[in-house]
């Protein structure tokens, strides 16, 4: 409408006039003096332009800018042509949805504003699946990945998907006629609609044979499943009814088995002392690499491959009693297979022995010794669907590709070009097809060496059913219109075999038809996201010759190291690899981030000769070893890690992504090139290289020094027996010769401000039920706008996560020995010594994590030195940054005692030095609108989500009613985001709230309590499940 | 003799008058009485009626939802207007001819059956209809308006003249008393001393040489440029007054002022969000659907004439997508780039239904009186200070709201007060608005 708007320059214009005219068509009436070779010595010399014409421009051009940048912006307001009636500008909408890439899996609710989602949060409707972890957390930045594919290409040249499907189809045509083979290769189908689609695809097509493949293979529990039960699927867990918990090798906290068990597995570690004694679920660990379910164990056993196979079968005699003899082991050993036996059958149905061994014959031992204890926490009527890969039907798919049988190959979800141990002769083959189909959203290993590239649209742009555990169905919605020109594998496939209808019209009328008890309850399903039904299974308990198994399972090899690989909570199977978030995240035992490395013990560190230390500035280098697997070689970085069993190495896997990822993300080496045969564990020989690698680790220090003030820690034995006073005293300090607690007001420098009026909001953290999973730091960056700086800067310790999970490891064997080591010290030179012992982890550390944020303390240091006040107390006990005042100083920082508060040293957003997320336009439609993106040279921290208690308040204002008792746990990102309940936010005023129950608690204590800053965070002391008495 | 003519004149307007009254009221009265049973019809009431059953779809001189009306009766005899204005569906159905031809002509949209009126108000409304108005002599009513202001201002300056006169009488009055006093006084013999310069050296000079006056003067000269500069620089960033050219001309003086719309009919989002909201175009649609011209009142010496309001209007159809002789929507649309007015730094968090719903303030208190603004501008200076002495003054409205009641009655008895300020409440801490 603007063009109908003249615009007149000067009066003049209005009559006609022929210079007018002219200017108007031609600005220059004059030829400008501009030569067409300036650079040549000749026309420098004769050319018009003379010094003072130079001048001229020079002065005019900088007048004009100066001028121009002088005018205020003008900013522009777009409303709607026609606003959707759920859309109110500045409310968001949630929808309650399903995330699924063929490696993880939730239930979760997205929130949008205006249309664009900015967050992943849980959905507490689902039963089983409704936790996001870290990387499904941070998996919406993937949606405004700039690097996504926007449109479908055939050789690498766009076409519409008019041309696309008809090329295709022309093809699958051809080869039906002539009956040659095609393969549909694709993760994991769980999705009851989606196998529907493929089977009328392949009827359309005979000739198409449909293979499943997952990235990480569970092809041995799956095998195993089948054998013993009929029935090809994962065992499920109910950890929530487990006493005992026996694992060997199994990370259930992290990826075990695309596994959600964590919040399951936290109900029964809390200690409550409801009927005067406390009790908890029992935990062994037997590993080779430190997890961060071993961090979480009672008992952790670091054992090499061959000795957790041999404590498998030690297991299996004590509990079967059978009597065929096998390989002997050693009494130190066969006492811990003893006491985890005894505890499994004292426990009898409710102890649960899991195994996370690539093995058939371990698995299968596993699963005898469930059905022997009659565990209940290995489901009878659940199993899990999530992985159903088969390694055999992929190692003879490329066999079969090489030898020109197989003629087109349609792949979705996949990347093997990537994730095969022998992906270049995967990308050779790919050559030999007619044609190649792979649906991506990236441009990645796999998609370049494809003919056809399928455009597909994000998860959250998709529609999509799954069924991830038997009977317990689950709808994925999207959220947001498609950003580019995508289509769904579904749909395409709908498309190819002349379906008319789409894939949403398939999924409603399947679940219509066949899923839902009855049809009415469709929107009801997709309004919750989930639904479940009655339908259980029944499982056949096939005999077996178990000690066939037995005997397969100790014939072991033991020369050189072992391998053990395994997936990076940040990183899973690498398919997010350039997701600037998951890069920077620490892993929550080495605390590294932007790679992966190799851990090696202290014991073979030294042996073969590598080192870790650390440069002036802090920072974390490493020299590489070079591992060896018969002709492969690679060589890695390496971190010595505590708790890493000897003569065993780790590496883990997605890194080293090269292709479809930006220069920033390329990190890391690719461990997938030594997953041979589909085994985790591999045989490998170790050496040295002397050749420097930087880390970016964000702890430098590893251990407490016998600190029990910032951890505090004690047994079942001691917390269900003693007072509190016992283990955990408040910390007392001398006033006049008197020994007064810390906490009473003599000792107070400030007068108390009475907070019992209003809202006062406390976070409680328990020790015991947090895990370390790291799902509050991706959803604390998404929530706020944290901004990724890059691995230069992280090395400078100038990370800016507001919530970082410490990790501590004990020098001695655990946590209590070293307060006795630093008590015991007597004198200087002792002091001296010891202490520098105890910066030394042991080789099997306790491990803890501890979640520091803020602590918002109600007399802060960090408000006191503050020159300009931007740092001040809020009544409802927050400690508010005003960030347009702050002017840098960085006093706070320097005075905090918790060192939470992060400075800004660059502008983040906006240059191009720093490009991840925040530099594009699509990246930043992730920002919260709701939270300023700070500027550079200002101070920035936890701020408590004033925004999220803020918006709740005002909810409840507008609404005219009082807040509801745990309303405020829902908003502040990283207590929403726990999956476990470790973080629980809320308002102590308010008697009925969970945090105020929690904080009556025997073992609420504050961290650094004796420097008497009465923060509004509180800790649980950790309780362990050991027993003191008896030495194992 | 002159004084009883007078009033034998008098008397005799005064007999005339009272008789031409009678007469009046006596037509008055059969005009009422009879009224009813009179075939003259009622053009005022007929006005009404049409703008309460047959505007929302018709206009009387361009096509509506249904057909322009001015003229009809001329189309159309009266019998066959009675039956299609109390059902034409039924003539329709019964196949009429014209009816039919009618019904197909417009889409085969039906028209409401409007038994409820009478012949004599269908006889009504289309009078109303073919009504010509006379064409108004435009120069009477000018003169008309423009001598009343006239006469007043020609009354104040005879006065003015006339009391500038007086001055001018009395000062050359005095002038003369003065100057034939002197001549008394002369003759008298008394001698006026001369009076002598009061410096002897110019007062410059004198100030130079006082250091002290200069230091002081300087300092208080420093001061108070410091002062203004001061002042000054404080506005920059400041955009009060703030009055940006809208790609479309919409005149919240004609909507909210003239035609009294609520401010929250058009931003509805005010209630409840943080945002006032721009509404959208399917908002300005509601009512522009059916009023595609202006037809108030201009300002001719600024350009708002109607032509001129119309054509914004017909932006509006553009941006919207709407084709005003299909009266349907194209779906060729244009979204409107509108400047914003009221822009808060990124750093502050403002909520409109924090103030407007849950403190129940009036628009105006901020925006101004919009109701006169033809074009908007930034009314308040949205300083910083501008919120906080809000925040100081305003009491808490707590009345009515249970999120309040508690909190209210604990902390007005902590700070003895009996209502609570918005400061009070917590209303200045700088959490509360910076995040």
């Amino acid at each position: 409408m603007n063009q109908e708007k003249k615009y007149w320059k000067s009066e003049i214009e209005l009559k006609p006039n022929s210079a007018i005219d002219q200017l108007r068509n031609n600005e220059f009436t004059e030829k400008l003096p501009v030569d067409e070779n300036i650079f040549t010595n000749d026309s420098i010399n004769n050319t018009q332009t003379d010094r003072r014409d130079f001048l001229k421009y020079l002065g005019f051009s900088t007048t004009a800018a100066v001028l121009a940048s002088c005018e205020g912006p003008v900013h522009k307001s777009v409303p709607y042509v026609v606003q959707p009636d759920r859309i109110i500008p500045g409310i968001a909408n949630y929808y309650a949805t399903t995330l699924y890439d063929g490696y993880d899996s939730a239930n979760v609710l997205v929130k949008t504003r205006e249309g664009r989602p900015i967050k992943i949060e849980n959905n507490k409707l689902s039963s089983y699946n409704g936790y996001a972890n870290a990387r499904l957390n941070a998996s919406i930045l993937g949606l405004y990945d700039s690097g996504r594919v926007q449109g479908p290409t055939i050789n690498q040249q766009d076409v519409s998907w008019d041309n696309f499907s008809n090329n295709i189809k022309a093809q699958l045509s051809s080869l039906k006629s002539l009956d040659q083979p095609v393969v549909l290769l694709t993760s994991t189908i769980n999705s009851p609609t989606s196998k529907k689609i493929i089977s009328e695809f392949i009827n359309k097509y005979p000739n198409i044979e449909h293979i499943e493949y997952d990235s990480i293979s569970e092809s041995s529990t799956l095998d195993a499943h089948e054998l013993m039960y009929g029935l090809r699927a994962l065992p499920y867990y109910d950890f929530q009814n487990a006493k005992c918990i026996v694992s060997i090798g199994a990370d259930f906290l992290g990826d075990w088995q695309g596994s959600n068990y964590d919040h399951d597995y936290v109900k029964g570690r809390i200690p409550n002392k409801n009927n005067g004694k406390a009790s908890m679920s029992k935990h062994i660990q037997i590993e080779s690499n430190m997890s961060i379910t071993g961090s979480n164990a009672d008992l952790r056993v670091p054992l090499s491959l061959s000795d957790q196979k041999l404590f498998l079968a030690h297991l299996y005699k004590k509990i079967s009693g059978d009597s065929n003899s096998i390989q002997s082991i050693s009494d130190d050993l066969l006492k811990k297979v003893n006491y985890a036996a005894e505890h499994l059958l004292s426990n009898s149905s409710k102890s649960v022995v899991v195994c996370g061994l690539d093995d058939l014959s371990a698995q299968i031992i596993t699963n005898r010794i469930n059905d022997l204890l009659s565990s209940s926490v290995k489901s009878k009527t659940k199993v899990s669907l999530v992985r159903n890969g088969s390694d055999s039907k992929v190692n003879s798919l490329l066999n079969r590709i090489k030898k020109g049988d197989i003629k087109g190959l349609i792949m979705s979800g996949v990347n093997p070009c990537y994730t095969l141990s022998n992906s270049k002769d995967f990308t050779e083959a790919l050559k030999k097809l007619n044609f190649s189909v792979t649906f991506s959203m990236k441009i990645d290993e796999t998609a370049i060496n494809s003919s056809h590239v399928a455009a597909i649209p994000h998860q959250l742009e998709s529609w999509g059913d799954f069924e991830f555990i038997n009977g317990e169905y689950s709808l994925t919605q999207p959220t947001i219109k498609p950003l580019f020109d995508t289509k769904q594998l579904e749909d395409c496939l709908l498309s190819w075999s002349e379906s008319q209808s789409s894939f949403y019209d398939k999924i409603r009328d399947n679940w219509k038809n066949n899923i839902l008890d009855s049809p009415q309850k469709w929107n009801s399903s997709l309004h919750d996201g989930v639904y479940s039904s009655t339908s259980t299974i029944n499982l056949n308990y096939n005999n077996l010759q178990y000690s066939t198994y037995l005997s397969q399972l100790v014939s072991i090899n033991n020369d050189g190291y072992d391998l053990i690989m395994y997936s990076k909570i940040g990183m899973g199977d690498g398919q997010q690899a350039n997701n600037p978030w998951l890069q920077e995240f620490p892993d929550p035992l080495t605390r590294v981030s932007w790679d992966n490395y190799l851990t090696v013990s202290k014991f073979d560190a030294e042996k073969i000769g590598l080192k870790n230390y650390n440069e002036s500035n802090g920072a974390l280098n490493s020299n590489y070893a070079l591992i060896k697997i018969n002709e492969t070689e690679l060589k890695v970085p390496v971190i010595i890690q505590p708790g890493q069993a000897k003569g065993t190495v780790g590496l883990s896997f997605g890194y080293g992504r090269e292709i479809g990822i930006k220069d920033e993300m390329k990190t890391g080496v690719n461990a997938f090139k030594l997953y041979k045969e589909f085994s985790k564990s591999q045989k490998v020989t170790l050496s040295s290289v002397y050749e420097i690698h930087e880390f970016a680790c964000v702890q430098l220090h590893n251990t407490l020094m016998g600190r029990g003030d910032i951890i505090k820690e004690t047994t079942l034995d001691i917390f269900n027996t003693k007072d509190k006073e016992y283990w955990n005293p408040i910390p007392k300090v001398s006033k006049n010769h008197i020994e007064t607690p810390v906490n009473s007001n003599e000792v107070d420098m400030w007068t108390e401000f009475d907070r019992s009026i209003g809202h006062h909001f406390n976070l409680s953290i328990d020790l015991n039920a947090c895990t370390g999973c790291g799902a509050c730091v991706i959803a604390c960056h998404a929530e706020n706008n944290v901004p990724v700086v890059g691995k230069e800067e992280v090395r400078k310790s100038r990370d800016m996560h507001w919530l970082r999970i410490d990790r501590y490891y004990s020098s001695e064997d655990n946590f209590s020995s070293d307060i006795e080591k630093k008590e015991n010290i007597s004198g200087l030179g002792e002091s001296l010594s010891i202490f520098g012992e105890m910066e030394e982890p042991s080789d099997n550390p306790q491990v803890v994590f501890q979640p520091v944020m803020c602590q918002h303390c109600n007399h802060a240091p960090c408000e006191t030195v503050c020159p300009v006040a931007a740092s001040s107390h809020g009544r409802q006990g927050q400690n508010h940054m005003a960030y347009n005042r702050c002017v840098g100083t960085r006093y706070c920082a320097n005075n905090c005692p918790y060192k939470v508060r992060r400075f800004n040293w660059f502008l983040y957003n906006n240059n191009d030095e720093f490009d991840f997320h925040m530099n594009d336009d699509l990246g930043k439609m992730v920002l919260n609108p709701d939270v300023v993106v700070r500027s550079r040279g200002v101070m920035e921290k936890c701020s408590f989500c004033i925004q999220g208690t803020q918006s709740v308040i005002l909810k409840a204002k507008n609404e005219g009613r009082e807040v509801e008792k745990n309303e405020f746990n829902n908003v502040v990102a990283c207590s929403a985001a726990c999956s476990t309940g470790a973080l629980q936010f809320g308002d102590i005023n308010n008697k009925e709230s969970e945090v105020y129950k929690r904080k009556q608690d025997d073992r609420v204590y504050h961290l650094l309590e004796y420097v008497g800053t009465k923060p509004n965070v509180f800790y649980h002391t950790k309780v362990r499940n050991i027993d003191k008495n008896k030495s194992i | 003799m002159l004084e009883t003519i007078k009033n034998k004149n008098l008397s005799q307007s005064f007999k005339k008058l009272v008789v031409s009254r009678f007469f009046a009221l006596v037509i008055l009265i059969f005009s009422f009485s009879f009224g009813g049973f009179s075939q003259e019809v009622d053009i005022a009431k007929g006005k009404s009626l049409f703008n309460a059953n047959c505007a929302a779809c018709h206009k009387l001189n361009k096509n509506l939802i249904g057909p322009a009306l001015a003229g009809v009766s001329a189309k159309y005899e009266k019998e066959w207007l009675y039956s299609w204005i109390k059902n034409s569906n039924a003539m329709i159905k019964s196949g009429d001819e014209r009816a039919v031809a009618i019904w197909e002509e417009w889409n085969k949209a039906a028209m409401n059956a409007f038994p409820q009126l009478t012949n004599m108000d269908i006889d009504n409304i289309l009078a109303y209809t073919d009504y010509v108005p006379e064409p108004v002599a435009v120069a009477a009513s000018t003169v008309v308006t423009s001598q009343a202001p006239t006469a007043g201002s020609v009354s104040t300056d005879i006065i003015l003249v006339v009391l500038v006169i007086i001055l001018c009488v009395l000062v050359s009055m005095l002038f003369l008393v003065n100057k034939t006093l002197k001549a008394i006084a002369n003759k008298n013999g008394i001698e006026f001393e001369k009076s002598k310069p009061l410096f002897k050296v110019p007062i410059w000079k004198l100030f130079i040489k006082n250091q002290f006056l200069v230091f002081c003067s300087v300092v208080f000269f420093l001061l108070s440029s410091a002062y203004f500069a001061y002042g000054w620089m404080m506005q920059i960033g400041i955009d009060q007054g703030y009055m940006p050219v809208q790609p479309i001309h919409y005149s919240h003086k004609i909507h909210s002022g003239a035609n009294q719309i609520d401010c929250q009919y058009c931003h509805s989002s005010a209630r409840s969000s943080k945002h006032s909201g721009i509404p959208s175009l399917n908002v300005c649609m509601n009512c522009h659907e059916n009023i595609a011209e202006y037809n108030g009142e201009e300002d001719l010496e600024k350009g708002y004439t109607k032509d001129f309001y119309t054509n914004e209007i017909k932006k509006l159809y553009k941006a919207v997508g709407w084709d005003e002789q299909s009266r349907t929507y194209t779906g060729d649309t244009e979204p409107v780039k509108w400047v914003r007015i009221h822009n808060l730094p990124d750093f502050v968090y403002f909520n409109h239904s924090q103030h407007v719903n849950v403190a129940g303030i009036d628009c105006k208190e901020c925006h101004g009186p919009i109701e006169e603004m033809e074009i908007v501008y930034q009314h308040s200076s949205l300083t910083m200070g501008w919120c906080i002495s809000c925040h100081r003054e305003s009491d808490v409205k707590v009345k009515n709201n249970e999120y309040y009641t508690k909190i209210h009655e604990e902390l007005s008895k902590k700070y003895g007060v009996e209502k609570l300020t918005v400061a009070q409440m917590g209303g200045l801490e700088c959490g509360k608005c910076h995040y």
